[in-house]
């Protein structure tokens, strides 16, 4: 088939941020799908919730202040995590890696306390439905905080090295400010479901 | 080609004033998928790794078509001893499971994986290293269920795997955990494979084509990746759940600690519903594709078909209960889904109207291909309704669990997705292959498949009417169900043997089938512009799209876009709606490590069913791979 | 052309058999009020499915076997024959709309005939579903007159039953084709039907939600008979078991005693009283054994006890190890227990 050449592309860009890179729509296929485990997860927990009359099962409610903690960490690495998006936008390679060690920090903190989550919630896994599902939901949780830090780790690292100099690197900051606000705000309601439901049911 | 004849690797090498042979030798060397086991083990070129989903796919049909046929040997007369029930309830699970999670999802990915790159016309899908991860995953789960079928650790609890009857008290073993275990791997591969197409579809369509101008099977992919984006977590939640109660003792689906059976339920058919529209939304893009070309004529009603295809993808996940109206659920519930269930025949009939609409205005040419698309009409229409009496709350606590619901579910699986999938294998083969399929062979196929799969399920409509439940390894004499059942038994073999007439010609037609050209079929979308089959690059200047059938509307010559690189891996990224050239960006080059991170986790899946543990000591090699996955490596495209 | 096969293949279908003398277990031989109302559903949405399909075809058909000019470019449509085209088509969706709305609202009204069928103080039973047999109780005021079978559901013609339904195990399913739809018994709640056969006679059903290894062994019969047999039949059952009356009935007795088979079952009267297994008081006058699996008589009594698991692999029942005198001693015994 004979072609004719109709346009020419050689000006365009080589990378672009947010929703011009397709990076950042594969980051949002990957939240709408993690996201919807969430949703099903916290949904269970409501139907069993439901479907006994007493709940939570005559344990305990859980200590609310390690998940307080979290939260309230969490909330708070929301500004330099935004601060940290302005500057890969800018391609401000020392703001970035300063930002990039602050949000490996604002990772690793929630992390930490996490830890003490775990016993804070007054009951095993296998003690019975209600204890299972707030482990499941804590569970589900950590493992997003878990990858994400490895991830803003990782990065971090990379922008040390030689290989950061590029529009796609500062892109994949941009993509991983953008995640993190994910796990920033599926911790909302979960946070609600673990601590606070139980003391209004 | 040697090295002499390339020019030094300056950066930034333009594809605008270089002549075709050079051009083609420079594509080749950035695009190609290196040679040696190595190079095969690193490949990440969309159409390569579609070849290998493809035939592996086949394999599992194969395998899951044996399944079938041993179960209607045993089943062929009342109280037969061919096999006893251990074995029989592993084969009608194991079949499932191979049908549906190895052989139907991962086949219609697969169609896409080759295609939609194609046709929208970029040179590889987006993500590639994940789509090659995907595969490796897929392959690993289906090994591990057939291994372990092999060893007599296949499930035996079918392919839904009902608690309790699948929980720690009832199937004790590791048989459940292999059910649990195959749904993770299987589940975490569409998933990455929907992803990819979606992005793919969003960002990386030619410059011109906006929305409107998308051919109608990129369309249901579209929808059908958005269908799994939102399905399959329901499935991974519950297949996750109960391998936690089975392994560390949660109580989730224990009714005497709070737990409760029927949450498996609903989490698996709020999954399993829209895992029906995953296999046929693909299909009516084939039908689609097929109807067009065959019928000569653009799609009557496109808007009407995109709208459909969208409100089916919506409406699938608004249905599930009716899988449950035997549970005794309440019924004011039950009607609302009595309702709902029906609202979706709007959308699938309108679809087949405009189909028949578009055959009714066109100048239809009789191919094998048209062939199975017509007999995807006898018995998709047949099937579905069936499916609007399975609907409907009273009827469906008669044929519930029976053979009726097995014939239905037949007829709307292999009418709706497996005829059009062997329609499009027909359609497509030249491009894959450069060589057309035997057409007399292909009309045999066609007609055995006719005829041994209405032999083969026709009668189960009325065996189930009769009380046959499904799911049993023998029947009494006195019921009278034998007759039917054997004759049944001889579809299920007619059947099978047109699948073997199929392989043969695959394999005839890749040798001595008639060489196929660019566009053997006239048609108008674009995976007919380039080579049969495709070069590693695909097209060798992206084509500029000014309609929706664009062969159709450039007959003298194809505008083209100049200005990519052709020593590294560029692409054209374009808007979302428009389809505006926005980016020139790299495609990731061949790596080694998604293999590396499909083993770590694979292995980490495979040693979790016997010790959570596995997940610990599973995450530092995981982590080892993804870095090497990440970590640019100094190619051309990572600057 | 193909699509004459098409023809012929169509004209075929008809002349499957899909009625006459179709059993004990079919849908399509109602002998109760539910599934007359189902069967009558079933066929009307049956025929009104058939025409749907016929149209479908027939159009389909037509349009192809159209004679036209060949090869224009693909582009040249006929805009005339695609307007006439939408108003079909938007004829054809607005029918399909229609006849969903009437589909609909039919299985709402029948459904609420069916949920409408009841009566004062109906006799109940509640079902327990085990793997894989079936527990039998009628409740009643008085403690004593709470009966506990297996299997073999008895109930009065012309009365409406309430059926509870439960699990103790994993989720069953209750249907007895001819005279109601099926309903799951489920461990953790209670499910509830009103069984009502218009005639005297003997309806199978079996379980139908998958349940393990001998799923397909997993029937009952339910007997409907006039008011009064099944006064006699329920006083009888009250009644403990006969004593054995032979030598070799009083071996076999003795045997069952001693042997593990008192760990599971329950012959009221004697010290047997386990209900892990099915209760044998009256086992012998039931119509079947192993829920289903065999008709009853000497012969598949002694078969099945001599063997269990190759009658029914996989079924809770162990192998005795009985010697042939041993077997023959318990097999005239428990026939003994009519």
């Amino acid at each position: 088939m004979r072609q004719r050449q109709a346009i020419d592309l050689s000006d365009l860009p080589t990378y672009g941020m947010g929703s011009r890179s397709p990076t950042w729509w594969g980051t949002l296929g990957f939240m709408a799908l993690e996201g919807t485990g969430f949703v099903l997860a916290a949904g269970a927990y409501l139907y069993l919730a439901y479907i006994n009359p007493a709940f939570p099962l005559s344990a305990p409610v859980p200590n609310h202040w390690p998940g307080t903690i979290v939260t309230l960490l969490l909330l708070a690495s929301a500004v330099p995590n935004h601060m940290l998006r302005r500057w890969a936008n800018d391609c401000d390679m020392p703001k970035v890696r300063i930002g990039l060690v602050v949000m490996s920090i604002f990772g690793i903190l929630p992390l930490i306390v996490r830890w003490f989550e775990f016993p804070a919630l007054n009951i095993w896994w296998d003690s019975n439905a209600y204890g299972s599902m707030l482990w499941v939901l804590l569970g589900l949780h950590t493992t997003h905080l878990i990858t994400d830090v490895g991830d803003t780790i990782v990065l971090t690292a990379l922008m040390f090295t030689r290989h950061g100099y590029s529009g796609r690197r500062f892109g994949d900051v941009d993509d991983n400010v953008f995640y993190w606000d994910f796990v920033v705000i599926t911790w909302l309601p979960i946070y609600f479901l673990i601590y606070w439901l139980p003391r209004f049911s | 080609m040697s090295a002499a004849d390339l020019p030094a690797k300056s950066k930034g090498i333009r594809d605008t004033s270089l002549d075709d042979a050079s051009l083609h030798r420079w594509l080749t060397s950035t695009w190609e998928t290196k040679r040696g086991i190595i190079g095969a083990l690193s490949a990440v070129d969309h159409k390569v790794i579609a070849r290998r989903y493809l035939i592996t796919a086949f394999v599992f049909l194969c395998l899951g078509g044996l399944n079938a046929v041993t179960m209607r040997l045993q089943l062929s007369g009342p109280e037969r001893g061919l096999i006893g029930p251990d074995l029989y309830n592993q084969l009608f699970a194991v079949h499932g499971m191979t049908m549906m999670f190895l052989f139907a999802v991962p086949i219609v990915q697969a169609t896409g994986i080759y295609l939609v790159p194609l046709m929208v016309g970029t040179r590889n899908i987006a993500f590639p290293r994940l789509n090659a991860f995907s595969y490796w995953i897929y392959l690993s789960g289906g090994l591990f269920l057939w291994v372990s079928f092999l060893l007599d650790m296949g499930p035996d609890i079918g392919w839904f795997a009902y608690v309790p009857l699948s929980g720690p008290e009832f199937s004790p073993g590791k048989r459940a955990d292999v059910w649990a275990q195959t749904i993770t791997y299987t589940e975490v591969s569409s998933l990455a494979v929907a992803v990819a197409t979606i992005v793919t579809i969003f960002k990386q369509r030619a410059p011109g084509m906006s929305l409107n101008r998308m051919p109608l099977y990129v369309w249901a992919m579209l929808v059908t990746s958005f269908v799994v984006v939102f399905a399959m977590p329901a499935v991974m939640i519950a297949s996750t759940f109960l391998i936690l109660d089975r392994l560390v003792g949660t109580q989730i689906f224990n009714p005497a600690e709070g737990g409760d059976a029927l949450l498996f339920q609903h989490l698996f058919w709020f999954f399993g519903h829209p895992e029906v529209y995953i296999i046929f939304l693909p299909a009516t893009g084939m039908v689609s594709a097929i109807i067009v070309t065959f019928a000569r004529r653009p799609a009557f009603g496109y808007l009407a078909l995109v709208l459909s295809v969208i409100a089916v993808g919506i409406l699938s996940f608004g249905l599930w209960v009716h899988h449950m109206f035997a549970t005794g659920i309440a019924k004011v519930g039950a009607s609302f889904f009595t309702a709902s269930s029906m609202l979706i025949a709007i959308p699938n009939g309108l679809q087949i109207f405009c189909w028949v609409a578009t055959l009714w205005g066109g100048r239809p040419k009789i191919g094998t291909p048209l062939l199975f698309v017509l007999g995807f009409f006898f018995i998709f229409v047949a099937g579905g309704l069936t499916g609007v009496m399975l609907a409907s709350v009273p009827l469906d606590l008669q044929v519930h669990d029976t053979y009726f619901v097995v014939a239905h579910f037949h007829y709307v699986l292999i009418g709706g997705s497996v005829f059009p999938l062997m329609g499009a294998a027909y359609y497509w083969y030249p491009k894959l292959t450069g060589r057309m399929m035997s057409e007399r062979m292909g009309r045999w196929h066609f007609w055995l498949a006719f005829i041994g799969f209405n032999a083969a399920f026709f009668p189960m409509h009325i065996l189930g009417l009769w009380g046959m439940p499904r799911r049993v390894y023998t029947y009494p004499v006195d019921l009278g169900w034998g007759n039917i059942n054997l004759f049944i038994t001889g579809g299920a073999l007619v059947l099978f043997f047109s699948f073997v007439l199929f392989t043969i010609n695959l394999v005839w037609s890749a040798r001595r089938g008639e060489p196929a050209g660019d566009n053997p079929w006239d048609a108008g979308t674009l995976e007919w512009a380039t080579s049969s089959p495709p070069p590693s690059y695909n097209f060798a200047r992206i084509p500029v799209v000014t309609h929706l059938e664009p062969l159709w509307a450039a007959r003298a010559e194809l505008p083209v876009a100049a200005g990519l690189r052709v020593d590294a891996r560029e692409l054209v990224i374009s808007t979302v709606a428009e389809g505006h050239p926005d980016i020139r960006e790299k495609s990731a080059a061949p790596s080694i490590w998604p293999l590396f991170a499909a083993i770590a986790v694979g292995a980490t899946f495979l040693w979790s069913i016997f010790t959570p543990w596995a997940v610990v000591w599973g995450a530092p090699p995981i982590a080892i791979a993804l870095i090497g996955w990440f970590w640019p490596k100094g190619e051309p495209e990572d600057e | 052309m193909k699509a004459t096969g098409l023809h012929r293949a169509a004209a075929l279908l008809p002349m499957i058999p899909l009625s006459g003398c179709t059993g004990i277990q079919s849908a399509l031989d109602p002998k109760g009020p539910a599934a007359s109302e189902l069967a009558w559903l079933i066929w009307f949405f049956t025929g009104l499915c058939s025409l749907i399909w016929l149209a479908v075809m027939i159009v389909l058909i037509w349009g192809l076997s159209k004679r036209r000019g060949d090869r224009a470019e693909p582009l040249d449509i006929d805009e005339a024959g695609d307007r006439k085209a939408t108003r079909v088509v938007t004829g054809a969706v607005a029918a399909t709309v229609l006849m969903m709305i009437v589909l609909s609202l039919l299985s709402y009204f029948s459904n609420r005939t069916i949920a409408a069928i009841g009566g004062q103080n109906p006799v109940t039973i509640k079902l327990t579903g085990h793997q894989w047999w079936w527990e039998v109780r009628y409740e009643s005021d008085q403690p004593r007159r709470t009966l506990t079978t297996a299997n073999e559901i008895h109930i009065p013609a012309g009365e409406p039953v309430r059926v509870v339904l439960s699990s103790t195990d994993v989720i069953h399913s209750f249907w007895v084709p001819a005279l109601h739809g099926k309903k799951d018994l489920i461990p953790g709640f209670d499910n509830e039907l009103t069984l009502k056969a218009d005639k005297p006679g003997v309806y199978r059903g079996q379980c139908a939600e998958f349940c393990g290894a001998q799923h397909a062994h997993m029937a009952l019969m339910v007997v409907a008979e006039p008011r009064e047999a099944f006064d006699g039949w329920y006083n009888a059952q009250l009644s403990n078991a006969r004593q054995p009356e032979t030598d070799e009935q009083r071996a076999g007795h003795d045997l069952f005693m001693n042997r593990p088979c008192i760990m599971c079952h329950k012959i009221q009267g004697t010290k047997a009283a386990a209900n892990t297994g099915p209760d044998l008081t009256h086992l012998a006058g039931r119509q079947t054994i192993a829920a289903g699996t065999l008709h009853m008589s000497r012969g598949n009594l002694a078969a099945w006890i001599a063997d269990p698991q190759s009658v029914k692999p996989g079924a809770r029942m162990p192998t005795m190890n009985l010697s042939g005198d041993e077997l023959n001693a318990v097999v005239a015994y428990l026939e003994h227990l009519k």
